[in-house]
């Protein structure tokens, strides 16, 4: 479904991503481990297309098309989702109107009829239950107000609703605390289908205990070092980066 | 990649689609002003002698009077002798009934989305439509009569309620108020006269559509409504003229006049032709405004969506002079090209337990200059008295400016007095999260703007609301949540 070969970005001029390569198949979760810095934010908005980042080499293909070719919002409309670190905050626009308003664009970019307020707010309802958020929050103004566990809740919310077909979720577990967390793996591990695939960016393996990859791939320095199933999450857990960074060290020096 | 400027500069550069020019025939006086130009405008319009020395004094007055020059605004010098001062589209007889209104000037208002035959009217709007100098049409004037309610043009009124006109004329904005309003008392033409009586809830919205033709005239119309005890009013005006490379003034006056227990809305939607994308043309728009709550326990608001004219100078405020009384002013002032925008209110708290609220949300693109100017007066009498001032500011891009002048002047201390101030841009990340849920960059854009305006919107009247919304090339938000 995506494949990202010989990946390299910048930002102001500075370069973060070095040569990123990584296949994500159809139906497979993937987590992207790595230490602060190492540029797995980066490359979760370099596939979303943030503006602020510029692509050097190397090509994504999604779904047989040059991912990089797209606008952000073609992208979004062909199924790409980016669950935000920091999701932004609209004063004024309720989460349902923006929600709906996302939804039929993508709906008419597929054929599909929009869909109308009733029919949307039971779709609303329905997702909002599965992730246990009072029904106000439907009304208030787009995550303004929310505290962080709120906004990263109401980011899965969206994703539930947008039903895309790869989700990248960034560090969506930072600021969950346990109760939250379970229940965003619950509503993650509802939304997994083998017509879908998840990319999984995190610092900690305390998430992915509840959300089961079947790949973990760890990213320093601008590229992915090291491959592994889901039980490469449980070593880093118990014997951090620094084994990683220091074999990453010794590499460079080989190549050097 | 940055996307934002494109698309503001796409939403400033729609078209302005009012601005085409009608051809009739019109009843033209010279050019300039001086005491019989002003006795030619009276006797055209047959009015009684009060109203010609009323004009007279006001004439005078005007004459010793400077054009006021602290307003943050840029333009070149008016030549007040070279403005035609009354133009009236040439009807072929006194008019009886809408059935012998000028074929082209109902057109006109078709065109404009104004139609003013009855059977297609929204069944819960009455209009007045003001073309140039002078009312063309009233709708809804007998219905509206049966319950006590005279909504006519401003010179029926002279001749019909001269009373009134009388009683209340100048009372809330008098001549010797500024500059504009002098000039305005000395040379209106027409406007809207609503008097609503004792206990009656006008069931309609009152409207007055205003809009200017002919070439270098300048319009200076004056509307007074007045609610009687206990009675309540939505009043809600719209503006427009056609795309023309000279300045037009527009100087006009309203004065809102509410009894014990009543309670005025006026909303207004003002989309004078802006100029072009170089500052060329555009109507000067120089307007005074004023309600008075005199009785107890009233209530007047204000709510207006200034999108249009080259020039805005308009402070719409209230003079809070019965005890607990309301008073109102929600705002959204937009400025595009070369627009400038110098607008707030004045809440003037003399009854005690008076309480004002001021929400004002300016938004500037392009090379727009907008300026929030404020007065909130609290006398010494005003025990109690309460404000709530919230002033915001959005920039579209890095070419325009966003000003804030706020007055307070607090003459006792068992009052309180709040102001709150943000000024925010519109952030790449926010349109990129935007466009990440699949909107595109215009859309982003449009939601918000206005969920910025959304608590001024919210105040406007179901009609003007989506009217304003599109007029910020806006899709309104949708029912749901």
């Amino acid at each position: 479904m995506l494949e990202i070969r010989n990946l390299c970005a910048t930002a102001d001029h500075k370069t973060i991503l070095k040569g990123i390569n990584l296949k994500v198949g159809i139906g497979e979760v993937h987590a992207i481990m790595g230490p602060n810095g190492s540029g797995k934010s980066t490359l979760a908005q370099v596939l979303a297309g943030h503006p602020s980042y510029a692509v050097t080499d190397g090509e994504v293909r999604y779904e047989g098309q040059d991912l990089l070719a797209l606008a952000p919002e073609e992208r979004a409309r062909e199924g790409v989702f980016l669950a935000f670190q920091y999701p932004l905050e609209i004063a004024g626009v309720s989460n349902a109107y923006f929600l709906r308003t996302g939804l039929n664009e993508i709906r008419k970019h597929k054929g599909l009829e929009e869909l109308d307020a009733m029919e949307f707010l039971g779709l609303l309802k329905e997702k909002m239950k599965l992730l246990e958020m009072e029904p106000s929050m439907k009304s208030r103004s787009v995550n303004e107000g929310f505290s962080g566990g709120e906004k990263k809740r109401n980011e899965i919310l969206q994703m539930a609703i947008m039903d895309p077909k790869l989700a990248i979720m960034d560090e969506t577990d930072s600021g969950l605390d346990i109760d939250a967390m379970k229940i965003v793996a619950k509503a993650v591990n509802k939304f997994r289908s083998p017509d879908n695939a998840v990319i999984v960016v995190t610092h900690y393996q305390r998430l992915l205990n509840y959300i089961t990859p079947d790949f973990v791939h760890v990213l320093f320095d601008g590229r992915i070092v090291r491959s592994g199933g889901k039980e490469l999450a449980l070593e880093l857990e118990e014997k951090g980066y620094d084994w990683i960074k220091e074999e990453a060290g010794t590499l460079r020096e080989a190549r050097v | 990649m940055n996307t934002a400027p494109d698309t503001i500069e796409a939403l400033a550069n729609r078209e302005y689609k009012y601005g085409f020019v009608t051809p009739i025939e019109s009843d033209v006086i010279p050019r300039g002003l001086n005491e019989d130009i002003i006795r030619m405008i009276s006797a055209k319009k047959n009015e009684p002698e009060f109203m010609l020395e009323w004009r007279l004094r006001a004439y005078r007055r005007w004459l010793t009077m400077e054009e006021p020059k602290w307003a943050n605004l840029h333009y070149s010098p008016i030549n007040y002798q070279d403005i035609i001062y009354y133009s009236a589209p040439k009807q072929k007889k006194p008019l009886g009934s809408l059935d012998e209104v000028d074929e082209e000037l109902l057109r006109t208002f078709e065109k404009l989305g104004i139609p003013l035959e009855e059977q297609k009217r929204l069944a819960g709007v009455a209009v007045d439509a003001v073309f140039d100098s002078v009312s063309v049409a009233t709708t809804f004037k007998e219905k509206l009569l049966e319950l006590g309610i005279i909504f006519c043009s401003f010179s029926e009124a002279v001749q019909n309620h001269p009373d009134l006109v009388r009683k209340y004329l100048g009372t809330v904005v008098p001549y010797s108020d500024n500059y504009f309003a002098a000039l305005n008392s000395a040379v209106f033409s027409d406007g809207s006269f609503c008097y609503v009586p004792k206990g009656v809830r006008c069931p309609m919205e009152l409207s007055t559509y205003f809009r200017i033709n002919a070439m270098d005239t300048g319009q200076f119309e004056r509307t007074l409504i007045v609610a009687e005890e206990g009675s309540y009013v939505s009043y809600m005006e719209g503006c427009t003229a056609p795309i023309r490379d000279t300045n037009q003034l527009h100087a006009a006056v309203v004065e809102l006049v509410a009894l014990e227990r009543a309670q005025i809305k006026y909303s207004t939607v003002q989309n004078w032709y802006a100029g072009d994308r170089e500052g060329r043309g555009g109507i000067y728009n120089f307007v005074t405004k004023r309600g008075k709550c005199a009785g107890d326990n009233s209530r007047i608001s204000w709510t207006q969506v200034e999108t249009g004219s080259a020039i805005t100078w308009k402070y719409p405020g209230v003079i809070l002079q019965g005890n607990n009384s309301i008073g109102e002013f929600y705002s959204v002032a937009v400025t595009n090209n070369y627009q400038q925008a110098d607008t707030g209110t004045k809440m003037i708290h003399i009854g005690k337990n008076t309480r004002s609220t001021i929400v004002s949300k300016g938004i500037s693109a392009g090379h727009g200059n907008n300026t929030y100017r404020g007065l909130v007066k609290v006398l010494p009498k005003a025990m109690g008295a309460r404000n709530y001032t919230q002033c915001d500011s959005l920039l579209l891009g890095d070419q325009c400016g966003a000003h804030t002048f706020p007055y307070m002047e607090v003459q006792n201390s068992s009052s309180s007095v709040e102001h709150e101030a943000c000024t925010s841009k519109i952030s790449d990340d926010q349109i990129f999260y935007c466009k990440q849920r699949g909107l595109s960059a215009e859309n982003a854009v449009s939601m918000i703007v206005n969920g910025f305006c959304k608590e001024v919107f919210k105040n406007l009247p179901m009609e003007f609301a989506v009217e304003a919304s599109k007029l910020l090339g806006i899709s309104l938000e949708g029912s749901v949540g």
